[in-house]
């Protein structure tokens, strides 16, 4: 009886005598949430075009912001290194669609995920080989990102929030706009979406599929690159943001593997509710919940929606 | 012309279904095993037991049973390195509880308890397959891995959070702890895996292993043919499950002497699986061959550029460990989808023929 007031009521009655805390809550899923979505926006866009589960979204992350970090250290000015990290990504969606890509065109899903695998571990051993393993500071300011924070007063309390936060939710925003309408209204976007339509009539209307992937792998990794400035200004920049980007997994699933706002949406929702159930429910569990409640969700959804809430519904039966 | 099979005729059925039909195949086999119990242990020091040979065979037992899930019935899981777990702490839970008990039994017993929970989180596999079914395995190994990490009942309470072997005996001779020699674990880590292995292959070449390989090819052909699905996935991941727990329990036990939770973390999951791929997916030789190479490979690589003179700092020796077996991986998966095991079996049909291409 207890422990069902402990499980049922008592967070209620937590969150209703300081709503200031669930405000600053709520604010803060919705930022690892924005973070989230980015990571997982950059395995939809991918998806999409080519059919790949790309494993590697997260160490791209990791290697655009390393490579920005490292450039700057190098002595690059840094709008400067900033373009250098992106003709970095593209050098490396022309190598992925070179030597991983284009060989197994053609072959089950699964072996070309495992490929993403042997990408991921080969990034990782660059990544590190060049630059370190060590953690570093984003250049946030040399990027006229701003900081502090604002302190809004509400709710008989103060909820603090983050400018760079704010920032992040912009820049998120921005990006997802900016891709809605190059899909929708460009020639490119058409030729990217007759290819995830289909590969073979997209071939047979003259869309080269080697240009479409090299454009879509880049544009993965610019979004991997906004989203490695935007973490790595939170925190730091370090290779453990590979476990943090398995996190996308669940937000895909949450939001489907073919939407782009399934993926917005999806990394809000785990974001928030992550942090929601860590702070009222994660005490009587001994803490840490945040590192396994998204994929429970994700199989509870698995379970009722496997097609998540705005993902294409595929009849197949297994 | 080096290896023939001339003259050898099977005259009933069972010759012919034998595993190993071809008269130098069994004599290899019986030289390999006796190298493997008798040659080893001879000549091998301590320090080869302990660091190559020991954790060889655990690694290799580990990808049989994930290659029993992913190889033979095309089930990708990621949860390998939590359900090892699970062997390890239900087998330390068991020694605490019953110390009279032959320690033995408790290993081949703690992958019983990983088999149920590998049965549990299969359960999904029933309406969802490929990427969707890896995060339900993702989401057994954090939930496992946390509650390793959070349960302090489960490793008895210790300050430390580790799980620290105690000295078991069998017969008298310490098989586990401080005191048990490298040889004896080496020994004892041996015959389990050969029984296991023999048991694995049974079950691969039999009904059982013809319904998975038959899931795998076409699940609804599968079915059509009348095979249940569910139990048959349910069943290919408790048997991939209780390898790889009884492999857990013995990572713990003859190799690590006391371990934390992050030893179960997701990089374990992963090294077994680059196992299988690299291996060959779908085949036990191929657990063993990539095994052999995943795990040695860091350890040449730190002990070749000593020997010739060149001096490289350890960090880089890791990164260049990461980079060439990701390059691998891609590598094989682009040329050799079958992994190590084709290449084995191309050179065993190029010596059959030789000096002939064909």
């Amino acid at each position: 009886m207890h422990l069902l007031y402990l499980i049922l009521v008592d967070p209620f009655v937590q969150m209703g005598t300081a709503p200031d805390l669930l405000a600053q809550t709520l604010w803060e899923g919705l930022v690892s949430g924005v973070l989230y979505a980015l990571i997982a926006l950059g395995f939809v866009l991918i998806y999409k075009a080519s059919g790949v589960f790309n494993f590697a979204q997260g160490i791209m992350v990791v290697f655009s912001a390393l490579t920005l970090v490292g450039l700057y250290a190098a002595g690059v000015p840094a709008l400067l290194a900033l373009a250098l990290t992106a003709a970095v990504m593209f050098v490396l969606a022309v190598g992925i669609e070179r030597l991983v890509l284009r060989p197994l065109v053609n072959r089950p899903d699964i072996i070309l995920f495992m490929a993403t695998f042997g990408l991921t571990y080969l990034l990782i051993g660059i990544g590190e080989l060049i630059f370190g393993g060590d953690t570093k500071q984003m250049i946030a300011k040399q990027l006229y990102l701003p900081s502090g924070a604002i302190d809004l007063p509400m709710l008989g309390g103060v909820v603090r929030l983050q400018k760079l936060d704010i920032a992040a939710a912009i820049i998120a925003s921005v990006l997802v706009a900016a891709l809605t309408v190059v899909f929708q209204y460009t020639r490119i976007g058409r030729a990217f979406r007759a290819v995830a339509d289909s590969h073979r009539a997209a071939l047979s209307v003259g869309i080269s599929l080697n240009q479409i992937w090299i454009i879509v792998w880049f544009a993965a990794g610019i979004v991997a690159l906004a989203t490695g400035i935007m973490w790595g200004a939170r925190s730091e920049v370090s290779f453990a943001l590979e476990v943090v980007a398995l996190k996308a997994l669940p937000v895909l699933i949450l939001g489907g593997f073919t939407s782009i706002p399934g993926a917005i949406v999806g990394g809000l929702i785990i974001g928030l509710s992550e942090k929601l159930f860590e702070l009222y429910w994660g005490p009587l569990m001994g803490g840490g919940t945040e590192s396994w409640f998204a994929y429970v969700i994700a199989l509870i959804v698995l379970l009722f929606r496997p097609h998540g809430l705005f993902g294409e519904v595929i009849i197949e039966r297994i | 012309m080096l290896y023939r099979e001339v003259g050898q005729y099977h005259t009933n059925y069972r010759a012919d279904m034998r595993i190993f039909p071809i008269l130098q195949d069994r004599i290899g086999i019986l030289v390999i095993l006796a190298i493997a119990f008798l040659g080893v242990p001879l000549i091998g020091g301590s320090f080869f037991l302990d660091v190559v040979a020991t954790p060889f065979l655990i690694y290799a037992l580990a990808a049989i049973g994930l290659n029993l899930l992913t190889g033979y019935t095309g089930l990708l899981s990621l949860g390998t390195g939590g359900f090892m777990g699970i062997g390890a702490y239900t087998c330390y839970k068991l020694t605490t509880w019953f110390p009279g008990v032959d320690i033995v039994v408790w290993i081949l017993a703690g992958g019983l308890a990983a088999a149920a929970v590998g049965a549990l989180f299969g359960l999904p596999s029933l309406r969802i397959k490929g990427f969707y079914l890896l995060v339900a395995t993702l989401a057994a190994q954090f939930f496992l891995q946390w509650a390793f990490e959070r349960i302090p009942w489960l490793y008895n309470n210790n300050i430390s959070g580790t799980i620290e072997v105690p000295t078991r005996t069998l017969f008298g001779l310490p098989i586990t702890g401080a005191t048990a020699t490298p040889v004896t674990r080496y020994e004892v880590a041996l015959c389990i895996v050969v029984a296991l292995t023999w048991l694995a292959s049974n079950l691969v070449h039999g009904r059982i292993g013809r319904s998975w390989m038959a899931v795998r090819d076409m699940d609804i052909a599968a079915e059509l043919i009348g095979i249940k699905l569910l139990p048959t996935k349910l069943l290919s991941f408790a048997i991939s499950s209780y390898l790889c727990g009884v492999a857990g329990a013995m990572l713990v036990f003859l190799w690590y002497g006391s371990a934390e939770p992050t030893v179960f973390s997701i990089d374990l999951s992963f090294t077994i699986l680059f196992m299988v791929i690299i291996g060959g997916l779908g085949s036990l030789l191929g657990a063993f061959l990539g095994a052999a190479l995943i795990h040695v490979l860091p350890i040449v690589l730190r002990g070749v550029p000593p020997a010739l003179g060149l001096n490289i700092a350890s960090s880089t020796v890791e990164h260049l460990n990461l980079m060439i077996v990701g390059a691998l991986i891609i590598l094989f998966l682009v040329a050799e989808p079958f992994g190590l095991a084709r290449l084995w079996q191309t050179g065993k049909q190029k010596l059959r023929v030789w000096p002939f291409p064909y």
